[in-house]
């Protein structure tokens, strides 16, 4: 396993109390596999991929417990410096927003020579020309003329492909791409997200896909995690999420996205708000804008179970998908199996 | 009952209904200067570079189109925060873009707008009441003094917030809450037509579903128009009656849902649509997606002929010389049926990007 994260446990101390933003989240990613991490704002998957960065701010971010296992060691028991050989040569991140990732007073060109100047200890002069040939290959046109631009002079799609030549300099075994498009335009979104698979199949890496997008996850993804409040509260191998959510919650998220090749009458809207992370709901963080909601939920916390389709004769009524279900994704071991954090996941996978 | 009024729809490219808001030849360039103390002109950006279409009374219009193209100048022209280069706006036959000051402010009562992102457009100094009351004190005919409170309280229900929140302030709110202060605002006039710029683009999937039945919930009860501009193509589909595809300053395709959306014939809307990706991973397999090379050209200097010709895969040398007009092209007129709907392409021709509807 490339990346295991093990009951992660994030939390910000603030004037107005404790934030716990990330409360026992675990999920691993292999060599060339993607796996995309769901959930909306302030669900900590962010604040996830930053600890295994090891970028969180701390002060105030603090992370108190849990281990992240990276090729085998342990990433938050290596020193500083340590550290640092990892971040970038090792794996490394695309952000979002790439007109404010990207250093407005030096060259692209600096930019991207930077990663090898640094860690490989280049002379200015071979660090340029990695740079270009970077360029060339997340397909900039004209790589050796536009070395020597600043990033206000690419459009918003280009200046992504900086950001992911940048990722891709030192050929990482991982990436950890944070809502990489989601500040593009659709006709450009399919271009860089083309670009990025393309990539990941040729030097194999590994994937870690933040976003909020369930379509881009359905494009690209092996395996989903969806996070609430701090928590994985499903997940699964991407087909299986798509035919029938083992949670509540992703079954809202699923129905409240309006879709292209439908026109539905009123949309599904999860009632109400995602929680205050400092005062999360007791016992199921989900049950107050949960339709399925019982006295359980309200006190006791649902572990991630082991969700399995075949229950035996006569527990699960013979439906049409359950059969397609396993024929499509046939069971897989490497920890890709289902599992879902709600107290009555059968009853919202006999609904799907 | 749904089967017949798509036939009437399908029928009628153009608003069955009287057009509340008709657009002609609307312009907007805004120059570019040189020189500090004399401003020489030395080009315009053309980001709205005649655009047509008409709005159906209690319509719902979808404009979409890429970062760039225009749509939001579009709106920013219908509430007359810009003044057109040329064109007309006309709100029941009569032209806004020449009214005088007084005529203009008792036109502007009717046509509102709620804006992008809910974070910046509303006064963090200012309570909610001030915000959402502000348009009585410009329009203090709608409410007098005594009742603007009451009605404030009534419009916060409306748009599904707590009615005790009136002496809250912006940040004490979460995104969505906010949008729906935003669109508060826009109905404290009881306007007949709202311009909503990207409504729900700054917003979570879930919260998005219910501003977007607020705003639907809101059409029937008032009978609005809507023009809902948005980059979003599958909200755009589930909220509008008829769908313009905008490229460059211009609309190249425009028609009911089902005409721009099942039957695309403009390349451009083609390639958009192939794009957007599908929450089903089944889909990869067997979808086919049209992946545009390139950048958008910069509207300063668009390309001669058709705009979208330098990334179209079928450009040829009449659309270098040739502007294709928006039109019904001469292929579909005479079948009829969903293809035949205004598109600017001297190529048009159907193919099917977006798999069928299923019924179920």
């Amino acid at each position: 396993m490339l990346l295991e994260v093990r009951d992660l446990h994030v939390e910000f101390r603030t004037r107005d109390g404790v934030a716990k933003a990330v409360n026992g989240v675990t999920y691993s990613v292999d060599a060339g596999e993607t796996l995309a991490v769901l959930g909306e704002s302030g669900s900590g998957k962010s604040v996830t991929a930053q600890a295994v960065m090891g970028i969180l701010d701390m002060p105030p971010g603090k992370i108190t417990g849990g281990e992240i296992l990276f090729q085998g060691k342990d990433l938050l028991k290596l020193k500083e410096d340590e550290r640092r050989k990892v971040r970038g040569a090792e794996m490394a991140m695309i952000f979002q927003d790439a007109l404010s990732s990207l250093n407005p007073v030096l060259t692209v060109g600096d930019q991207l020579g930077e990663m090898f100047v640094v860690h490989r200890g280049m002379s200015k002069k071979d660090a340029k020309l990695k740079a270009v040939e970077l360029m060339d290959r997340v397909r900039i046109p004209a790589a050796k003329e536009r070395v020597g631009q600043y990033p206000h002079q690419f459009s918003g799609g280009m200046r992504q492909r900086i950001m992911i030549a940048m990722a891709l300099a030192l050929e990482p075994a991982l990436i950890i791409a944070d809502e990489p498009t989601t500040a593009l335009d659709v006709t450009v979104q399919a271009q860089v997200m083309d670009l990025l698979a393309e990539l990941q199949r040729e030097l194999n890496m590994g994937l870690i896909l933040i976003t909020h997008d369930l379509g881009v996850v359905a494009d690209v993804a092996d395996k989903i995690a969806v996070m609430y409040a701090g928590r994985i509260v499903e997940r699964a191998p991407v087909h299986d999420i798509y035919k029938a959510p083992a949670h509540p919650y992703t079954k809202g998220l699923l129905e409240s996205i309006p879709r292209l090749d439908q026109k539905g009458q009123e949309l599904y809207a999860i009632k109400g708000l995602p929680p205050n992370l400092m005062a999360i709901p007791p016992g199921c963080a989900f049950n107050p804008r949960c339709p399925r909601a019982q006295d359980i939920c309200r006190t006791e916390v649902p572990p991630l179970a082991e969700v399995t389709v075949d229950e035996g004769p006569g527990t699960v009524p013979s439906r049409p998908g359950a059969e397609a279900l396993s024929r499509l994704s046939p069971p897989t071991d490497n920890g890709a199996g289902r599992q879902s954090a709600c107290h009555f996941w059968k009853e919202t996978l006999r609904d799907a | 009952m749904p089967e017949l009024t798509k036939e009437i729809a399908d029928a009628h490219p153009t608003p069955t209904a009287e057009p509340i808001l008709e657009v002609r030849g609307l312009v907007k360039h805004f120059p570019l200067t040189q020189g500090i103390l004399f401003k020489k002109q030395i080009g315009a950006v053309k980001a709205v570079d005649g655009v047509d279409f008409d709005l159906g009374a209690g319509e719902t219009l979808g404009i979409v189109g890429e970062s760039g193209c225009g749509k939001s100048t579009v709106a920013k022209l219908l509430v007359n925060l810009e003044q057109p280069t040329a064109g007309e706006i006309r709100y029941k036959g009569e032209d806004i873009t020449k009214l005088s000051a007084r005529a203009l402010k008792a036109v502007r009562r009717n046509i509102q707008m709620v804006f992008q992102d809910p974070y910046t457009s509303l006064n963090p100094r200012m309570t909610v009441g001030d915000i959402i009351g502000e348009p009585y004190e410009i329009h203090p005919e709608v409410a007098p003094k005594g009742s603007r409170r009451q009605k404030v309280q009534e419009l916060l229900d409306v748009v599904g917030l707590n009615p005790e929140y009136i002496n809250r302030y912006p940040h004490q709110f979460s995104g969505g809450q906010r949008q729906r202060i935003g669109i508060a605002r826009g109905l404290a006039l009881r306007p007949e037509i709202i311009v909503a710029d990207e409504p729900v683009s700054a917003l979570d999937v879930s919260v998005q579903a219910q501003v977007v039945n607020l705003l639907e919930k809101l059409q029937d009860e008032f009978g609005l128009s809507y023009v809902f501009i948005a980059h979003d193509l599958s909200i755009v589909r589930h909220i509008s009656d008829r769908v313009g595809v905008m490229y460059l300053g211009r609309i190249v395709e425009i028609g009911s849902d089902r005409q721009i959306y099942e039957h695309p014939t403009h390349p451009y809307t083609q390639a958009l649509l192939s794009a957007v990706p599908v929450p089903d991973p089944d889909a990869r397999l067997h979808r086919e997606r049209i992946i545009l090379s390139g950048d958008v050209p910069s509207p300063a200097n668009p390309p001669s002929g058709c705009r979208f010709r330098t990334r179209c895969w079928k450009a040829q040398e009449r659309c270098e010389l040739e502007v294709p007009e928006l039109a019904v092209p001469a292929v579909f007129r005479l079948e009829g049926g969903p293809a035949a709907h205004p598109s600017a392409c001297h190529f048009a021709e159907e193919k099917q990007v977006v798999p069928e509807t299923d019924e179920t």
